[in-house]
């Protein structure tokens, strides 16, 4: 509990930076990660999400009954979900359409209600707020770092805007699922290499 | 007894709280969703096959009931006629389901621009029946009203190299759309003369 909150946000953009450090929450860092936007959107998306249940949660910790409190989570992180389904629908209808099923699988999403259950519901508000913040961050940049390497490779952009010549024919493969895959895996050897030390 | 009742009322509360917010979220994005989703997912395939009429097809719409769907049809004005509709039939891809915007000429029956709206195909392969306009262009000025197949079965319809399920998808889409404009085409007359009176 002596960890400050400084601390508890800079846990997530490192040693416990999701996808890579604790291999959680694969489903959108394969599926969304084909350009650099949608990556961007979708880490967003989840911080928001992220950060709103663990505020709520946290606010709430002493309210829930024990033996009911997953369901409660998921009806907490399912609402704010739907709500950044909604706005993202009403304000920035492309990236939704991009995203699209992606979005709603965000209740799922196991980071969210490991948060919530693992730190959320064990502490005070302000640590929640950065342990959502730092985790979020991760996520996004996470997704970010491998959105760019699938879209610059497999597409010749970078956020839409052509980085190679007219010459260059884009390795398709790497925007394709099993791209995702073999990128992923190369980038979490990456991170074990340079962690092992 | 008093425990379980506890729990009940703690996950009752919540959903209700959670429904309250939504619904009032719901309430105040919905007619920019609407929009949204016109200007998105319709406005690009529409505009293309209307181009140069004089006014909004968009907003220049009627609805029409086919059976037991309702149908959205989009006006066009050329040389200040009234003389064109759009509206959107579903063909099946590869990938699933494609909506397939098809624009038609009232008086002569002639096909004026077919345009890809929503699919899930291959990207850069299936993908470029919405994207490259030269396939698409292949039914213009071809009569609505004859049935239309790819060469490979027998058809006029030049296939996209290596996608010839999804030009099949789009095919069938139009051949949809004709059953459709047979049916409706009566109707279609009559409201858009009393919308004009």
């Amino acid at each position: 509990m002596a960890k400050t909150a400084v601390q508890e946000f800079t846990k997530g953009l490192w040693a416990e930076i999701p996808p890579f450090r604790l291999v959680l929450g694969l489903c959108p860092t394969l599926a969304v990660t084909k350009t650099v936007e949608n990556g961007i959107g979708m880490g967003v998306a989840t911080t928001f999400v992220l950060i709103c249940s663990n505020i709520l949660i946290s606010l709430l910790r002493n309210v829930i009954p024990k033996r009911v409190r997953i369901a409660c989570f998921i009806v907490v992180i399912a609402t704010f979900v739907t709500v950044v389904e909604l706005v993202m629908q009403a304000f920035a209808y492309p990236l939704f359409l991009k995203l699209g099923i992606f979005i709603p699988l965000i209740v799922v999403n196991c980071i969210v209600l490991g948060r919530a259950e693992a730190f959320a519901a064990k502490n005070g508000v302000v640590a929640s707020l950065a342990d959502g913040l730092g985790i979020g961050v991760g996520f996004t940049l996470s997704l970010t770092a491998l959105a760019i390497v699938r879209e610059v490779l497999g597409n010749g952009t970078f956020y839409n805007i052509p980085v190679f010549g007219p010459s260059f024919e884009p390795f398709s493969f790497m925007v394709q699922a099993p791209g995702a895959f073999v990128c992923l895996g190369l980038m979490l050897c990456l991170m074990n290499i340079m962690g092992r030390k | 007894m008093r425990e379980m009742l506890k729990l009940f009322i703690a996950v009752v509360v919540f959903s209700c709280l959670s429904g309250g917010v939504l619904a009032a979220i719901q309430n105040f994005t919905k007619e920019r969703i609407e929009y949204q989703q016109l200007k998105f997912v319709k406005g690009p395939a529409i505009k293309s096959i209307m181009e140069g009429c004089s006014n909004d097809p968009l907003s220049d719409r009627l609805k029409i009931a086919d059976k037991d769907k309702e149908m959205q049809v989009f006006i066009g004005e050329f040389d200040g006629r009234r003389n064109t509709v759009a509206f959107e039939t579903f063909g099946k891809g590869f990938g699933g389901a494609m909506g397939v915007i098809v624009g038609v000429n009232l008086e002569n029956d002639e096909i004026v621009g077919v345009g890809v709206t929503t699919h899930s195909e291959t990207p850069g392969v299936g993908s470029k029946a919405k994207t490259d306009p030269e396939f698409t262009a292949q039914f213009k000025g071809l009569s609505l009203l004859d049935p239309f197949k790819v060469k490979a079965d027998g058809g006029e319809i030049d296939a996209l190299s290596g996608a010839t399920i999804s030009s099949r998808g789009v095919c069938g889409a139009v051949v949809e759309a004709g059953e459709i404009y047979k049916r409706l085409k009566p109707q279609l007359l009559e409201k858009i003369k009393q919308k004009q009176g």
